[in-house]
């Protein structure tokens, strides 16, 4: 017993079965992101005039980012096109390159997290506020690079003229003297909650997306040699999973990064 | 003829030598529509009993503050200890017992019974199809149903016990509340959620692909109207309530303040989070949700009370084409009016008016569809069966809880309402006497095809009967305590606040109102099994003379549904036509020659 249109295309509707599914899946996925995206003008509109911050994370990162995954949703077109004209070889390098950029992406992902987790900012007793990258940590003492200031609001905005201004050294600080140590967490603040949680969730999509192709480059690319349809069906619907999760980053990279 | 024929299998799938599956294949990990169908029936009809036994609990407490519950008081304090000792109810398990009435009521036994049971098992039946599009995803959506509902069920039993904000959940409470509830409650969620996208994507694209032949859009039964409009509202309305599910789960595990203000004070004294969150928030996110949902409840009701009357009345629906667009209307619409559920969060005239706009458009469509309803009924010669029972007495009910609520769509009025028991008795009359009248309508209806046996006509009529007037004593005092100013989610039933005696009376009769409907229920359990295994059986595979798919199948339907090819020939309520030889043609007859 075989459910119909699960490889030829219902001739009314013109879509196979799991098209019509991955297309009401990502209606859904719109949502999702769309409630966090309403979410982030509704926290940024909502937050005290001027107290955003800006210029917190590093954009040629970014753009190198966005570039990759533009990049691998280009090649995973190429990786389909490969298939239905009849080049099995081809597909797998396409769909490997695919790969090779989306754990490109990841990896500078979690260099950025690293970066953030190792930043932190240190409230003194004094009153004055060192932030900056963590080089040591002691029962004692904590060794900080980075730029110290009256108050945490000077680093809210790292494209004005003033936080450039300020002069980046190591800063060897007493235990005793510190009131407060703060890494770049998601509990720091607004900005930081939304961009992990964001970033976070858009890293899960990008793992499940690997995990996937991965297979079909993989083990599942045997079906190839059985039901190349089917099989060239599976590398569209991943292809256009993956324009999703391309498209969610297009409008992270420039809501977070930029703005 | 057409091409589409030839995916009919049939004939294919008789010609392969077939193996007996086992048990556990057959009936636990199943990818057939059928079994996932009952496996969420049944489960869903367990956490219903549950959470009106939690309901039951709380109803104790309200009518006598602070005295021990009878009966189930020395289970409870042996099972939960500290918060039930000397078997009485404390605020916190009140507050537990309450959330989670509405929790499970909801997201673990109407919608699971109205789409996960009805939608799964008949919507490929009636559309002629013989599963679902994605049968392996349809048993991973019971699944994670399953899983959810057992994280939800365990919360009662961690230290702290289960959730305690309401189903609504609201911010800063929840996350203001030290134990672990709110955290299952959330986990849980996920699961339940998930489940429910699984669910929707497969009864919208087997709708779309998998009608048979000849089954075109406007030959579809309205049932599967009313299923493809709910799918889509959970598809489109649940995932904004992942969206904040998880940023509520990162302020309670990671210390954020998605929904917590600057300088929140929690028992005095200002907590350690960085602020600048919004709670508000969190109420446009849940009601952006938790409307729709409402509709998610209440279309399936519609639908199998359609069916129930067009079959025993004996004619066609009344306005099937209107009924369609205004069960449309209905989806489109409910996703712009989840505001009137915060008229009291200071949201300013213009945007309150927008939103009673909007909440009395909604009402367009929902009294075109009731009233098509009741006129369909108008010239026919009804018979009055169980099922036909409950459906009548769905449109006066399901009308009560609607006209109710347009009181409460004006903010004007609402202030005054919010918040209080009429609000309770609004949405119970529409979800209660409602939708579960039309789920025992339904379980009634397709009982004979599920299991080949009939139940009982005479126990269905005590069990409508005693349903029926308990259910009435039960929410309708609520609208007068609720008028009165009495509050909801309050431990003591309102005793600490200055309201009249006998407004407190009631509550009193409220509570033998739900002991005297927990009694009707037993009818309906006994009839329920024992029919299972000694009801009579069904002489014919269509025992009501009914026109729609489900019952051109062999009872019950094997793997595969139908043992013919089926080519649809005409629309799905063809009762009485003049010149036809009995009174109902099925919708996949020959035409006569002309
Ligand atoms: C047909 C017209 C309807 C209108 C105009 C309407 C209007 C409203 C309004 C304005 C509220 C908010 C009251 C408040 O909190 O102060 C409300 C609450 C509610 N309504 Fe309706 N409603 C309608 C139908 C329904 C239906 C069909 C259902 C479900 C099947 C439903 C379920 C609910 C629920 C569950 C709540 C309470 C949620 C809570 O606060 O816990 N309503 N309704
Ligand atoms: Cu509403």
């Amino acid at each position: 017993m075989e459910i119909p249109y699960t490889v030829k295309a219902r001739p009314d509707t013109g879509l196979y079965n799991a098209k019509v599914g991955l297309w009401l899946f990502l209606a859904s996925e719109v949502m999702l992101f769309g409630g966090l995206f309403s979410s982030y003008v509704l926290l940024r509109v909502g937050a005290p005039g001027g107290l955003w911050p800006r210029g917190w994370l590093n954009i040629p990162l970014g753009t190198l980012n966005t570039i990759l995954l533009i990049s691998s949703s280009i090649t995973i077109t190429f990786a389909w096109a490969a298939l239905k004209s009849n080049q099995f070889g081809r597909f797998k390098v396409f769909l490997g390159t695919t790969l090779l950029l989306a754990i490109t992406f990841l990896g500078i992902k979690s260099f950025e997290y690293r970066d953030k987790l190792s930043h932190y900012q240190v409230t003194l007793n004094s009153g004055q506020v060192v932030d900056g990258h963590l080089v040591e940590r002691t029962a004692d003492h904590l060794v900080l690079h980075g730029v110290e200031a009256d108050s945490p609001k000077a680093f809210l905005d790292r494209r004005s003229r003033e936080f450039r201004q300020l002069q980046h050294e190591e800063f060897k600080l007493a235990t005793a003297e510190v009131k407060k140590v703060e890494a770049y967490k998601p509990r720091m603040n607004t900005y930081l909650a939304l961009y992990w949680t964001m970033t976070g969730l858009h890293a899960l999509h990008l793992v499940g997306g690997i995990l996937v192709m991965g297979y079909f480059w993989g083990p599942g690319s045997r079906m190839w040699h059985t039901a190349p349809e089917h099989f060239t069906n599976r590398i569209e619907i991943a292809g256009l999973y993956w324009h999703f999760v391309d498209l969610v980053w297009v409008f992270l990279f420039p809501v977070l990064y930029l703005l | 003829m057409q091409t589409a024929i030839q995916s009919m299998p049939h004939g294919a799938a008789h010609a392969e030598p077939h193996a007996e599956p086992g048990f556990l294949r057959q009936y636990v990990f199943s990818t057939d529509h059928k079994v996932v169908g009952i496996q969420y029936g049944l489960t869903a009809l367990i956490f219903l009993l549950f959470g009106f036994f939690l309901m039951l609990t709380m109803r104790w407490q309200i009518a006598h503050p602070g005295q021990p519950v009878p009966v189930v008081g020395p289970l409870l304090e042996a099972v939960l200890g500290q918060v039930a000792k000397g078997g009485m109810m404390s605020p916190d398990l009140y507050n537990s017992f309450g959330a989670m009435h509405g929790t499970i009521m909801v997201f673990l036994a109407i919608v699971p019974l109205a789409v996960g049971a009805f939608g799964n098992y008949l919507v490929p039946l009636q559309i002629g199809a013989i599963d679902m599009a994605f049968p392996r995803l349809n048993m991973t959506s019971y699944q994670f149903y399953f899983l959810g509902g057992i994280i939800m069920f365990a919360s009662f039993f961690i230290p702290g016990g289960a959730a305690q904000a309401g189903w609504t959940s609201y911010p800063p409470l929840a996350n203001a509340i030290p134990t672990d509830g709110q955290t299952f409650w959330l986990l849980g969620m996920v699961f339940l959620i998930t489940s429910s996208l699984l669910g929707s994507v497969n009864i919208i694209a087997t709708i779309i692909q998998l009608r048979a032949p000849g089954m075109t859009w406007m030959r579809l039964p309205f049932f599967v109207w009313a299923q493809f409009v709910a799918s889509f509202l959970l598809l489109l309305a649940f995932p904004p309530l992942e969206a904040a599910g998880v940023m509520q789960l990162m302020d309670k595990v990671a210390g954020t303040s998605f929904f917590l203000p600057t300088g929140l004070a929690v028992g005095g004294a200002v907590g350690q989070a960085s602020g600048g969150g919004s709670p508000l928030l969190w109420q446009h996110l849940f009601w952006f949700l938790a409307h729709p949902e409402v509709y998610v409840l209440i279309l399936p009701a519609l639908g199998i009370i359609a069916e129930i009357i067009a079959n025993n009345t004996r004619k066609p629906l009344w306005g099937y084409k209107t009924l369609v667009y205004a069960a449309l209307a209905l989806g489109f619409i409910s996703f712009i009016v989840w505001a009137h559920h915060m008229y009291l969060t200071g949201m300013g005239t213009t945007i309150a008016t927008f939103f009673q706009t909007t909440t009395m458009l909604i009402s367009v469509p929902s009294v075109i569809i009731l009233t098509c309803l009741l006129i369909s009924l108008w010239g026919g010669s009804i018979r009055f069966n169980t099922p036909m029972l409950f459906a009548s007495a769905f449109l006066p009910m399901f009308g009560i809880g609607g006209l109710t609520g347009l009181p409460l769509g004006f903010s004007y009025s609402d202030i005054h309402l919010h918040d209080t028991y009429y609000v309770i008795g609004h949405f119970h009359y529409v979800v209660a006497p409602g939708t579960i009248f039309a789920l025992f309508a339904g379980i009634y209806f397709w009982f004979p095809k599920v299991t080949g046996r009939v139940m009982n006509e005479f126990w269905g009529r005590v069990h409508f009967w005693g349903s029926l007037i308990f259910m009435n004593v039960v929410f309708m005092p609520m609208f007068v305590q609720g008028l009165s100013g009495m509050l909801r989610r309050m431990s003591d039933g309102g005793a600490t606040y200055a309201l009249r005696p006998d407004v407190h009376e009631l509550n009193r009769v409220i509570l033998w109102g739900a002991v005297c409907l927990a009694l009707a229920q037993i009818p309906f359990i006994i009839n329920f099994f024992y029919s299972i295994a000694r009801g009579p059986r069904v002489t014919s595979d269509n025992p009501w003379n009914a026109t729609t798919l489900e019952w051109q199948t062999p009872t019950p339907p094997g793997h595969g549904n139908f043992d013919k090819p089926i080519q649809v020939y005409r629309g799905p309520y063809e009762y009485s036509v003049p010149g036809a030889s009995k009174d109902f043609t099925p919708q996949n007859e020959l035409p006569a020659k002309a």
